[in-house]
C-alpha cells in the first residue's frame, strides 16, 4: 500500500473557490481563472502516491504550488476539493481531533525558515512534539537527547536558537521531527536557506539518516540538483499541476515537455547517469566453447577487432583481439591464454567514476552485474551520454 | 444642518433616571462592594507595611529587574515621598493604580486574545476601544459616579474605560507578531488550539504584553489627579487641594512624587518586558 496517496488534490485562494474547481475540472487554466474571477489556483487536481521508505521530492519554481501542496497534506492549508490518504485513511475528512492525532503519530515537518521556539532551547525544541502529547518530561526528555546525539548536536541542548547558526539550527528542525517517530517526514525547501556547503552537508545527513531510519520523505525543492540527489522519484510543479514525474533518470532522459527540457538541460550529468544508460550491446559475442576459428569468423562477420568471450552460462571470461584469435589458431594455444582482461563496470557505476578508468583503458568498458556481461561502454559513448542522455537503445546480449 | 431635532439629550436623561438607575442600582452596587473591598484590602495592606520595608522591596526589585541606577533612584524618589510626607498618599494612589490595571490586564488580554483568533470579535471590539479612548475623560466620569456613588471605585472603572485599551491592543498585536512559521510548525506538530496559545503565542507576545501592561500603569498613574475629583484619595487629591488653595508648594510636592511613583514603575515594567524578549 502507498504511504501517501494524493487525489486530484486542489486549492483555490478566494471568495467562491468550488466555483474555480468547476472551472478547472473543465480544463480551464490558472491564468484563465485569475483572470474571469480574480481567484488564484495553488493546487490543480494533483494526483500522485509516494511509497513507504521513498523520498519523494517535488520540484518547482518559487509560485509553482509546491509549499501549498505540502501544507495540503497535514492540512495547515485546507484543500478545497481532492483527496490525501496517509496509510489509506483520508486526512480531509478528519475531524480536529482525529487530524490533531495523525500530525502528532504520522506526520514530522521540517521549516524553510527552521520555525523553532525561539523561548525554548534545544532541548525542549526537539521534545516539543512529546510534550504536547503528554509524554512525561524524563521520558520525553530522553528521547530527544538521543535524536539530539544522532543529528551531531550533543552539547548544544542547553542552548537558545539564536545561539546556533543556520545549519545547526536545521538540524535542531530535523531533530524535532524526527523526535515523535513519525513514519513520514515532510520538508518544506528545508535546506534552501542554508549555505552551498552546509546545504551539501544536509543532504548527505539526511540520506545517511533516511538510510538508517527507512522514513518516507516528501521533500519540497526548488534547487533541480537537490531533486536529483535526493529523489528516487521526482514530481516537477508548474502553476499548481504536476508536469512530469519519474525517476531523476527518467526525468533527464526524457523530459515530457519543453519546460521540463529546459530545467534539466544544464545540470551536470555525470553525477545522475550511470553505467547502464550508455552502454550499448557488444558488436560481437562468442561462447568460450566455440574456439578460435569461429572466433575470427565472428569478427570478421561483425567487422569488430575486438570479440567479448563468455562460457554456458554467459558468465563473462574476457575479451580477445584479432590479433590475439590468430595467434591462438595458428599455434593452438587455448583461448583462455590469449583472453584479455578489460576493466569492469556495474551498471549503477555513475558516469563520473568512469570517466576516468576509459581515459586509461584501450579497449571499451564492460558492464558486468553478477558475473554476467551486460554490455560495454566505448569513450565515445560516455561522452556522448554527457552530452545527450542516456543511451536508448534496448541492451540484449546475445551471442 | 438643523433638519430634524434629535432628543439624544432626553432620551437618554430618561432611559438613565426611569429605566437604568433603579433597575440596575442593586447590580452595581454589589460590583461597587467588591471593588471597594478589593481597594481597600490593597490599600490598607500597603499602608500597614512599614514604608521601609515597601521601600527595601521596590528597591531590590529596581536592582535586579533593572540596574543599579533606577535602585539608586527608587531610593531617593522613597525618601522623598517619605520626608514630603506623601508616602500614605502615595500608597493610596497605588493601591487605586493596581486594582485598576489588575481589572484592566485580566479583562484586556483575554479581549486582545480573542480579537486575534477571531475576526468577528475583532470587528465588536475595535470601534469600542476607539470609542473608549477618544471619549472625553468626563463624559464617563459623571455618569460612573452615578452608578458607584464617589470615591476609588469610580476611579478605578474610569481608569478601567481609559487605560484597558492598550492592554487589548498590544496582546493582539504581540500575537500577530508571532512568525508564521513558529505557529505552523506548532501546528504541524499536533498542538491544539490551547497548547498553541500558551505554550507558543502568548510566551512569545510577552515583550508586547508586557509594554501594553506598562501603558496601563502610566495611563492610570495619569489619571490620578482626574479620579480625585470625584473623591479617590491619593496624591492627586493632594494636587487637587494645592490647585483648589493657591498653594503652589503643595501642589508641586504631590506632582512630583506622582512623577517619581510613574517613573519607577515605568522602568520596572519595561525592563520586566525586555527581559521576556528573545
Amino acid at each position: 500500500m502507498n504511504k501517501i496517496e494524493i487525489i486530484n488534490l486542489t486549492k483555490v485562494f478566494g471568495e467562491k473557490p468550488q466555483k474555480a474547481v468547476e472551472m478547472l475540472k473543465n480544463g480551464e487554466q490558472k491564468d484563465e481563472i485569475l483572470n474571469k474571477t480574480g481567484m488564484t489556483v495553488g493546487v490543480n487536481q494533483v494526483s500522485l502516491s509516494v511509497k513507504p521508505g521513498e523520498i519523494f521530492v517535488i520540484m518547482g519554481l518559487s509560485g509553482s504550488g509546491k509549499s501549498t501542496l505540502i501544507r495540503l497534506i497535514n492540512r495547515l492549508i485546507e484543500p478545497t476539493a481532492g483527496e490525501v490518504f496517509i496509510d489509506g485513511q483520508d486526512i480531509t475528512k478528519m475531524d480536529k481531533t482525529a487530524l490533531i492525532e495523525m500530525r502528532r503519530k504520522k506526520l514530522g515537518m521540517v521549516f524553510q525558515k527552521f520555525g523553532l521556539l525561539p523561548h525554548r532551547s534545544v532541548l525542549n525544541n526537539v521534545a516539543y512534539g512529546l510534550e504536547i502529547q503528554g509524554v512525561k518530561k524524563p521520558e520525553r526528555e530522553a528521547r530527544a537527547m538521543k535524536i539530539i546525539e544522532d543529528v551531531g548536536l550533543k552539547g548544544y541542548e542547553k542552548s537558545m536558537p539564536n545561539q546556533l547558526s543556520g545549519g545547526m539550527q536545521q538540524r535542531v528542525g530535523l531533530a524535532r521531527a524526527l523526535t515523535s517517530d513519525t513514519d513520514i517526514l515532510l520538508m518544506d525547501e528545508a535546506f534552501s536557506a542554508l549555505d552551498p556547503i552546509i546545504r551539501k552537508e544536509m543532504q548527505d545527513e539526511l540520506l545517511r539518516l533516511q538510510s538508517k531510519i527507512g522514513k518516507t520523505v516528501l521533500f519540497i525543492t526548488h534547487d533541480l540538483d537537490e531533486a536529483l540527489k535526493l529523489g528516487d522519484r521526482i514530481a516537477i510543479m508548474k502553476d499548481g499541476v504536476i508536469v512530469q514525474i519519474g525517476t531523476p533518470e527518467e526525468i533527464l532522459a526524457n523530459p515530457a515537455n519543453s519546460y521540463v527540457a529546459n530545467f534539466v538541460q544544464d545540470i551536470d550529468r555525470s553525477k545522475v547517469l550511470v553505467a547502464s544508460h550508455v552502454m550499448k550491446i557488444p558488436e560481437a559475442v562468442m561462447f568460450y566453447h566455440e574456439g578460435s576459428q569461429e572466433a575470427v569468423r565472428k569478427m570478421e562477420e561483425s567487422g569488430s577487432p575486438i570479440i567479448y568471450v563468455v562460457d554456458k552460462e554467459k558468465n563473462y571470461l574476457g575479451l580477445l583481439t584479432i590479433d590475439n584469435a590468430i595467434k591462438a589458431f595458428n599455434e593452438n594455444l587455448p583461448l583462455e591464454r590469449v583472453l584479455f582482461e578489460s576493466a569492469l563496470s556495474d551498471p549503477d557505476t555513475p558516469l563520473n567514476d568512469l570517466i576516468g578508468l576509459a581515459a586509461n583503458a584501450k579497449y571499451p568498458i564492460t558492464v558486468v552485474e553478477n558475473g554476467k556481461l551486460m554490455g560495454i561502454i566505448s569513450r565515445v559513448s560516455i561522452l556522448s551520454g554527457l552530452v545527450l542522455g542516456k543511451n536508448n537503445d534496448r541492451v540484449v546480449v546475445s551471442a | 444642518m438643523n433638519y430634524f431635532k434629535l432628543p439624544l439629550e432626553e432620551w437618554t436623561n430618561t432611559f438613565i433616571n426611569d429605566w437604568f438607575l433603579p433597575n440596575m442600582s442593586g447590580f452595581f452596587d454589589g460590583i461597587s462592594n467588591v471593588f471597594q473591598s478589593f481597594i481597600d484590602m490593597i490599600t490598607k495592606l500597603l499602608i500597614a507595611v512599614p514604608p521601609e520595608i515597601i521601600a527595601i522591596i521596590l528597591i531590590i526589585l529596581a536592582w535586579r529587574i533593572s540596574g543599579k541606577g533606577l535602585a539608586l533612584f527608587t531610593l531617593v524618589g522613597c525618601l522623598y515621598m517619605g520626608s514630603v510626607g506623601m508616602w500614605e498618599a502615595a500608597m493610596q494612589t497605588v493601591g487605586i493604580m493596581i486594582v485598576s490595571t489588575i481589572v484592566s490586564v485580566f479583562i484586556g488580554v483575554p479581549l486582545g486574545i480573542l480579537s486575534e483568533t477571531s475576526k468577528g470579535v475583532d470587528k465588536v471590539i475595535r470601534p469600542i476601544l476607539d470609542f473608549m479612548q477618544t471619549l472625553p475623560i468626563f463624559v464617563y466620569l459623571i455618569p460612573s459616579i452615578l452608578l458607584f456613588g464617589l470615591g476609588g471605585v469610580p476611579a478605578v472603572i474610569a481608569t478601567f474605560v481609559f487605560a484597558a485599551p492598550p492592554a487589548v491592543r498590544m496582546t493582539s498585536l504581540g500575537i500577530k507578531q508571532v512568525p508564521a512559521e513558529v505557529v505552523e510548525a506548532s501546528k504541524a506538530f499536533g498542538s491544539t488550539t490551547t497548547q498553541l496559545l500558551f505554550k507558543v503565542q502568548l510566551p512569545l507576545a510577552m515583550p508586547a504584553i508586557m509594554a501594553g501592561v506598562n501603558q496601563t500603569i502610566m495611563l492610570s498613574l495619569s489619571m490620578a489627579v482626574v479620579s480625585s475629583m470625584i473623591g479617590a484619595p491619593g496624591l492627586g487629591s493632594s494636587v487637587l487641594r494645592g490647585i483648589a488653595t493657591v498653594n503652589v508648594g503643595l501642589g508641586l510636592t504631590a506632582g512630583l512624587a506622582i512623577v517619581v511613583l510613574a517613573i519607577i514603575l515605568d522602568r520596572i515594567t519595561q525592563s520586566l518586558g525586555q527581559k521576556t524578549k528573545f
